[in-house]
């Protein structure tokens, strides 16, 4: 399969992306492209231009700061799940990096290229949602910061203007008694979330003090799952406490289900308990 | 629109001037003629296509020449040295780790790419090695046999 035609720019910084984006009107960002890419071939987008940021140093690796971890928007997949920062930090980030596509994939994807797509099909989403992460975005040389919860507005729409540029991605790391997990359902061939669950829970003295749980790939754009979160807050963790709370799932699943040829929506609904329970069995287990 | 690129493929360096939608795959098979790297579902899924990036695998149908500039490229044609099978390809011969043979280019690759960061692999850990990459022949089990087999051979040579 064949793009359109584009032109291409290589931004050799940060600035110069900035303006490389400012002077072609409709120009798209390519990164590592596993989501670009795809859409390209498939004649689902078709800008004039493509600017290359995918060399930019700039925009790579972690770091931690004040209980904040701080991964550049280029940072890949198979980095991610390969951290162990990441995996003592943000426990169930590195989980869902681990779980994208194959190793060829996540060789090449990376975190700000998916978050900027917002596939429904898509984990980092929902993980993002369940952590309360935000999104660092560049415009004019000046940096701001939003909210996941503000940022995926829809099926592949974001709060991103025509000139921003993800620079990286911002995640609160765990506390003391903070468990987390994610569980996916995924297709077997193209390996994207049929159904994806994200739990963080932390246990005060025994009783689940916070709890905060994610959907994704049932649904058009990643989603907390707010009965879940009510219907755990203040007990006491056990398996029927847990499935009690998996089951609430239901009412925080809209109408608008995904439906498509791998999996009907009336099955991914009956999926959704299943993974949110398995992902709550797990976040509890680390907790403790 | 065409872009100049420098990208080394095997060891040998080409210098052309492509359209920037050309794919990476479609420069190693239409224009230097390497078409021992395969198209399959031409959505990353299937693995045909899995070539080496310095040294790191990669899907080719999902990445453009343009931004392989620079870069060394490992396609199978480039694993023997020279009439010497790599031992992943003598595992694959030996095992009978392929039946028609179109996913064994990436196969293989992508087997490299597991051993160089899992040398040692378990059968199950060779398994979650190969998610991106199908075969529809073999149901998988004489290219597991192979890898473990190529384990060992590598193990000894180390």
């Amino acid at each position: 399969m064949y793009a359109p035609e584009f032109a291409y720019y290589r931004a050799g910084s940060l600035a110069e992306a900035g303006q490389l984006l400012q002077q072609h009107p409709g120009a798209k960002l390519l990164a590592g492209g596993h989501s670009l890419i795809p859409l390209l071939k498939l004649r689902l987008t078709t800008p004039p231009a493509l600017i290359d940021i995918g060399r930019l140093d700039e925009l790579k690796g972690i770091s931690v700061t004040d209980g904040r971890v701080r991964i550049g928007a280029l940072t890949t997949h198979a980095e991610l799940a390969a951290s162990s920062e990441l995996a003592a930090r943000c426990p169930a980030l590195a989980e869902a990096a681990g779980l994208i596509g194959d190793p060829a994939v996540r060789n090449r994807g990376t975190i700000g290229g998916n978050v900027a797509h917002a596939d429904p099909a898509s984990d980092l989403p929902t993980v993002l949602r369940a952590l309360d992460a935000t999104i660092a975005v560049t415009v004019d040389g000046s940096e701001r910061s939003i909210p996941a919860a503000d940022f995926f507005e829809g099926m592949m729409e974001t709060a991103l203007g025509d000139h921003d540029i993800v620079t990286a991605i911002e995640v609160p790391a765990a506390s003391a008694g903070q468990g987390q997990a994610y569980i996916k359902f995924s297709h077997p061939a193209s390996r994207y979330a049929v159904v994806g669950a994200a739990a963080s829970v932390t246990l005060t003295g025994g009783t689940i003090s916070t709890a905060a749980v994610a959907l994704g790939g049932l649904v058009p754009v990643a989603t907390r799952a707010d009965s879940v979160e009510q219907a755990l807050t203040g007990q006491t963790p056990s398996v029927d406490t847990i499935a009690a709370a998996a089951a609430a799932v239901s009412a925080d699943l809209g109408d608008d289900l995904i439906g498509d040829i791998y999996a009907s929506a009336e099955y991914r609904r009956a999926m959704a308990p299943v993974c949110v329970k398995r992902a709550l069995t797990a976040a509890v287990e680390r907790a403790g | 629109m065409h872009v100049p690129v420098t990208i080394t493929v095997n060891g040998q360096r080409y210098e052309h001037q492509v359209e920037p939608r050309l794919l990476l795959v479609h420069f190693l098979r239409e224009v230097i003629g390497a078409t021992g790297t395969k198209i399959g579902c031409d959505t990353s899924q299937c693995g045909a296509c899995t070539v080496l990036l310095d040294g790191v695998s990669m899907k080719s149908c999902t990445a453009l020449a343009v931004q392989a500039d620079g870069y060394e490229v490992t396609t199978i044609e480039g694993l023997a040295n020279g009439s010497e099978l790599h031992p992943i390809q003598d595992a694959f011969w030996e095992k009978h780790g392929l039946q028609c043979g179109f996913c064994t280019p990436g196969m293989i690759l992508a087997s490299v790419e597991l051993l160089r960061t899992t040398p040692d692999p378990t059968d199950e850990q060779i398994r979650h090695g190969l998610e991106g990459n199908i075969c529809r022949c073999t149901g998988y089990q004489n290219i597991v046999r192979a890898i473990r087999h190529a384990a060992g051979t590598m193990a000894g040579q180390r």
